[in-house]
């Protein structure tokens, strides 16, 4: 099942047809990708001497950090290391001091707004599961779909029936499908981290950035995140946080250590787990 | 016959005080101001008891006959008050009598005041002298001697030489075209002296009414900043502190009539006390069970405040009661000869600063501080740590309504006491903490003398209305830029 | 599955009743001007006292709609809207002042000794301008402020304080002689209203009409508005606006248009309210009235379209009983209302009713 990142994404459009209900049906395989991003150098993602500070303190200091398209890139690092910041820089909430981040090969970041980003294509997972509480599982998942998201074109928008099977299968994947209908302030912790993942998959970004995915879920949970994490890639980008090494050696061929805001090992994880700094930076001096 | 009994009297430069009293008890009023204004064209030192119990309304100091004096007659004793003060040997005493006759001289003193101006010793009292002397020349007849006149009004900054430079102006005042064209150029550099006092007067009104913003808004920020509510009784916690002030005021007036001069002193910690317990219990009552639903908990103090006025308003009546000032906060410093800073707002300014170093202290190098502190930013963390925030909360909200209480006081001092004294300072207190950033006491700070200035300095340009409200739309512009606050901490924010 | 097809059941049938208690308010509303066209003495007839007092209970209706439109489903407590309800009433108090007038110039600024009307009184002595003006005053004044107010995300209780600083910049501001309003005085001695006299019978009955129109039309737009995914992205605006931007919505659109849609329909009730009650004056803007209308959509129940109505409806009976029975002991009332309604009813008479009929 392990996908290997391909070197031309454009290779793998041809459908693939899969049982029903599996992470490759959910998010879409086979439909045609927008134009709109330009990836000819193979990078979805690259920042360059980003630096941030708040009153002196340096979140982010220098951070370079490129993320290849159908990549899976794993973050660790200790507490207070940038990892927030940086997705923050990504998204939009956060402006850089210096630096520049772009998207494919012609987005500038640092001057889009953080709804002109998500609709480029950068969606994202928050640390706590935040979903829309008042509403049911169903129509969280009707709001984050892929659709025009005007104003006026939410006045008049009708579900067709293709997007209302678009949303029961990815509701299908992520063993949701029987409480489409429950509010979504009644879910479990793990069951509201799935309909965050389900809400950033009907949103089809090229980009998901994940802040720990799996914390809260039991074992099986996880088993079954990592296995619709290791089939997202390839054809999305994704960026994980996460501090549970397990999961982590059981998804990423490749781990970037933050540290002080900026890159301090990069590689496979064994490689990493044997540097000597970074064994320094997690088991203190 | 009279007129030539007076001459005989004075032409007796021996006659004894007393005699000269009892004639004047018994004049009648045109006799007694004409009486008066003979002895200013010629004081005597000796006379100058005799001038001092008249302004007392009596002719001599044991003396129980009452004088019956009329307006006229109380400014012709000034006026010869001052006349024979000139004589005095203390340059300060001289000095305010002059001021004096700046503003009472008559024609008929001119040859008096011309030999004391030509033997002052003092720069001060010369200069006051030369302006007295001034605007009686202004009616001289030879053309030389207004000029200089009108020459020497205009290095003063005084409203009084704008007055008579304008009468001097008008079409058929003056003949002359030398002095007209001088007269013109005096006016304007008074006007301007005039104009910096204005400004310097309206900037310190703007403090002073900063510095009440500042008292009310410090609570609020300390509530606002701690527990995430905004208190819309805020503003009666104010309130309560003034009426507390006039019960003090009341109570010491029939008990303790001694201890009257004081009164404020002595409402302070009776106000930060019922202001702190009213603002505690609500805590405890209401508030508390609203955490983490602020709007609600706008909702719920504004019902608060209803009740509080209403109750306010049956017990002591819809209109404003009295609060007097004492004698040591009544008067002023005169700067200016158009800028007085009156003591009340003076001692308010510093008030507001002490307990805006009260408070930094409290919250800064305190246990509580450090609790409040504490729970501000992270209350789950805090209260694992075993600080039991309830308690903080509680004292918390204390403290911020005690400072309300304690801004009473002093607004009791300055402006109007009635049941809607706290709706017309909240949203303006609002303001401040909006504009200020939340929980930050040097924000609070600029924030409040800022809108304090800004009113004050728009208000007499374009009028109080248009002036608030376009504060008001410098606000929201501003909070374009800055939308935390003037001084926000900057940082992940946690949603 | 058993549990839900119950709680369907018990709300379908709750649907059921409240449908049929609307149906008889309805009818009720609409028989009132009716039966006050009666000839005088008559049994059931209805005094004129009744059904201007109704027919301003239901102008604050719409004006609870309204704020429960923006606070209940958009989160943003507005304690502006008595802003917004003034100035639609102003517009419509201008057209009648120069009807009453004449070819002259109202009575105040005769007062004032002015001699020509200022400039933005042009055109008010057509009826339609002036309703143009009921539309847009409110309007463009809330898409001014909300285009600032969002752009710069102020939310929660700034929000509200803004709003409440707005209204009473607007009082301060109608209380001026100079403004051209009338003053502390306002507008008031209104005498026609397109050439039928405001006084007469059948002028308050269509005037009552029109206001129980406006308000099932308002009602029929708020649950169209809330039925569609704008109704849910406002929602996911209340609870999570972070989560909507990443979804890819920008929320100000949203924001933008509820508030000043709510702002029209406030306008819209100011000019019904105005020729009905026979007085403007800017206490109108004062910031009581504006919080008292939350605790009207408090009371009933935010978030639901009949609560606001309800709430509106239950608070200025009381208001009404209350100022003449006890009128010392209103505001202690209204204040422990405020107090108890947050504490003890979050959800309102409507979400206290639903709860009653689920077991």
């Amino acid at each position: 099942m392990r996908s290997v990142p391909p070197v031309h994404p454009e290779f793998m459009l041809e459908p693939i047809f899969d049982q029903i209900g599996s992470g490759r049906e959910a998010i879409g395989l086979g439909r045609r990708r927008e134009a709109g991003l330009d990836t000819r150098h193979g990078t979805v993602l690259s920042l360059e001497g980003i630096s941030v500070s708040f009153d002196g303190f340096k979140a982010l200091n220098d951070l370079n950090l490129y993320i290849g398209v159908g990549e899976l890139r794993c973050i660790i690092g200790p507490n207070g290391a940038g990892k927030t910041t940086m997705m923050d820089v990504i998204t939009g909430k956060t402006r850089p001091d210096s630096g520049t981040a772009y998207f494919g090969d012609t987005l500038d970041l640092t001057r889009m707004s953080e709804c002109q980003i998500a609709q480029a294509g950068i969606g994202r997972k928050f640390q706590k599961p935040t979903v829309f509480e008042a509403l049911t599982v169903f129509e969280n998942l009707e709001l984050a779909l892929k659709a025009d998201k005007s104003v006026w074109a939410s006045l008049v928008a009708r579900l067709s029936g293709e997007q209302r099977q678009r949303i029961e299968e990815v509701l299908a994947t992520l063993r949701l499908l029987p409480l489409a209908q429950r509010q979504a302030g009644l879910l479990s912790h793990g069951q509201k981290q799935f309909l965050e993942i389900g809400m950033l998959l009907v949103q089809e970004p090229r980009l998901l950035l994940l802040d720990e995915p799996v914390a809260g879920m039991t074992d099986a949970e996880t088993e079954f995140t990592a296995e619709l994490f290791r089939s997202l890639a390839g054809h999305h980008s994704l960026m994980v946080v996460e501090h549970d090494m397990g999961f982590v050696g059981s998804i990423a061929d490749h781990v970037t250590v933050l540290h002080q805001g900026s890159v301090l090992a990069q590689g496979s994880l064994a490689q990493v787990q044997e540097d000597e700094r970074v064994v320094e930076v997690y088991l203190g001096r | 016959m009279l007129r030539l009994l007076f001459t005989l009297l004075l032409l007796l430069p021996l006659a004894t005080q007393a005699s000269e009293g009892e004639f004047f008890l018994t004049a009648k009023p045109a006799e007694q101001a004409s009486l008066l204004e003979t002895w200013a064209a010629q004081p005597d030192a000796a006379r100058l008891p005799l001038l001092e119990n008249l302004r007392q309304g009596r002719i001599a100091e044991n003396d129980t006959r009452k004088l019956r004096l009329n307006n006229r007659l109380r400014g012709l004793i000034d006026n010869t008050l001052a006349s024979h003060q000139l004589l005095s040997d203390q340059a300060n005493v001289r000095l305010v009598a002059a001021q004096q006759l700046q503003k009472t001289a008559q024609p008929a003193q001119m040859a008096f005041l011309d030999r004391r101006f030509a033997s002052e010793p003092d720069a001060a009292v010369h200069a006051a002298l030369g302006l007295a002397l001034a605007n009686l020349q202004l009616g001289a007849s030879e053309p030389a001697v207004r000029l200089a006149a009108v020459r020497l009004l205009g290095e003063t900054g005084d409203p009084l030489a704008r007055t008579r430079l304008e009468a001097l102006l008008q079409p058929d005042a003056e003949t002359d075209a030398a002095v007209r064209i001088a007269a013109e150029t005096s006016l304007a550099q008074v006007q301007r002296k005039l104009l910096v006092g204005e400004l310097l007067g309206q900037a310190f009104s703007g403090l002073s009414l900063g510095s009440i913003l500042l008292l009310a808004a410090l609570g609020l920020a300390i509530t606002f900043g701690l527990l995430g509510v905004i208190n819309m009784a805020h503003g009666e916690m104010l309130m309560l502190g003034a009426y507390s002030t006039y019960m003090v005021q009341v109570l010491l007036q029939r008990y303790a009539p001694g201890a009257i001069e004081f009164y404020p002193l002595i409402a302070l910690p009776v106000a930060f006390a019922v202001s702190a317990g009213v603002g505690m219990a609500l805590e405890r009552t209401v508030i508390r069970h609203l955490y983490g639903r602020p709007l609600e908990t706008l909702l719920a103090t504004w019902g608060i405040s209803l009740i509080l006025i209403q109750a306010v308003r049956l017990i002591f009546g819809a209109q404003n009661v009295e609060v007097s000032n004492p004698a040591w906060l009544s008067g002023g410093i005169q700067v200016l000869p158009n800028l007085v800073l009156p003591y009340n707002r003076l001692v308010i300014i510093g008030f507001a600063l002490a307990v805006v170093l009260l408070t930094w202290l409290l919250l800064n190098r305190t246990r509580l501080g450090l609790n409040v502190r504490a729970v501000t930013q992270n209350r789950n963390m805090a209260a694992c740590c075993g600080v039991s925030t309830g308690r903080v909360d509680m004292l918390a909200f204390g403290l911020g309504s005690g400072i309300a209480g304690l801004g009473g006081v002093a607004l009791s001092q300055v402006g109007n006491v009635g049941p809607d004294l706290g709706q017309s300072y909240i949203i303006d207190s609002f303001l401040v903490v909006v504009l200020g950033g939340v929980g930050q006491l040097a924000g609070s700070l600029w924030a409040a003398f800022g809108l304090g200035i800004a009113n004050k300095l728009l208000e007499p340009q374009i009028g109080a209305v248009l002036g608030k409200i376009l504060i008001l739309a410098l606000i929201i512009l501003f909070i374009q830029k800055r939308p935390q606050g003037l001084f926000a901490l900057k940082g992940r924010v946690i949603d | 599955m058993n549990q839900p097809l119950i709680v369907t059941a018990t709300r379908k049938a709750g649907t059921r009743v409240s449908m049929a208690v609307g149906a008889v308010v309805v009818l009720v509303l609409l028989a009132l001007p009716l039966l006050s066209l009666l000839p005088d003495g008559h049994a059931l007839q209805v005094s004129a006292y009744t059904l201007t007092l109704v027919g301003k209970i239901l102008c604050y209706a719409i004006v609870a709609l309204a704020l429960d439109l923006v606070w209940g489903y958009a989160g943003l407590l507005s304690l502006g809207h008595g802003l917004f309800f003034a100035l639609g009433g102003y517009a419509m108090g201008m057209y009648l002042m120069r009807q009453a007038a004449g070819d002259g110039l109202p009575g105040f600024m005769t007062f004032l000794s002015w001699s020509e009307l200022p400039w933005y009184w042009a055109g008010t002595q057509h009826f339609a301008w002036a309703l143009c003006l009921v539309v847009l005053a409110p309007g463009l004044l809330a898409l001014v402020f909300g285009f600032f107010a969002f752009r710069s995300r102020i939310k929660g209780v700034y929000f509200s304080i803004m709003t409440q600083a707005l209204t009473f910049a607007g009082m301060l501001l109608f209380f001026r002689n100079e403004t051209g309003f009338g003053g502390n005085n306002g507008f008031t001695n209104f005498r026609t209203i397109l050439g039928f006299d405001i006084t007469a019978q059948g002028t308050r009955a269509a005037l009552f009409l029109l206001t129980v129109g406006l308000l099932l039309g308002s009602l029929f737009l708020c649950w169209r508005l809330t039925q569609s995914k704008f109704g849910r992205l406002l929602t996911a605006v209340r609870d999570a606006e972070n989560r909507l931007m990443f979804c890819g919505y920008d929320p100000r659109g949203f924001k933008l248009l509820v508030w000043v849609l709510s702002a029209v329909l406030c306008g819209l009730a100011g000019a019904l309210y105005v020729p009905q009650v026979g007085i403007i004056n800017p206490s109108e803007m004062s910031p009581t009235n504006s919080i008292e209308a939350a605790v009207w959509v408090a009371l009933g129940g935010r978030g639901t379209l009949i609560g606001p109505l309800l709430g509106a409806g239950l608070v200025n009976g009381m208001k009404s009983w209350f100022t003449v029975a006890f009128p010392e002991f209103w505001l202690f009332f209204l204040g422990a209302l405020f107090i108890l309604v947050t504490l003890y009813l979050p959800k309102g008479v409507v979400g206290l009713v639903k709860k009653r009929s689920q077991p």
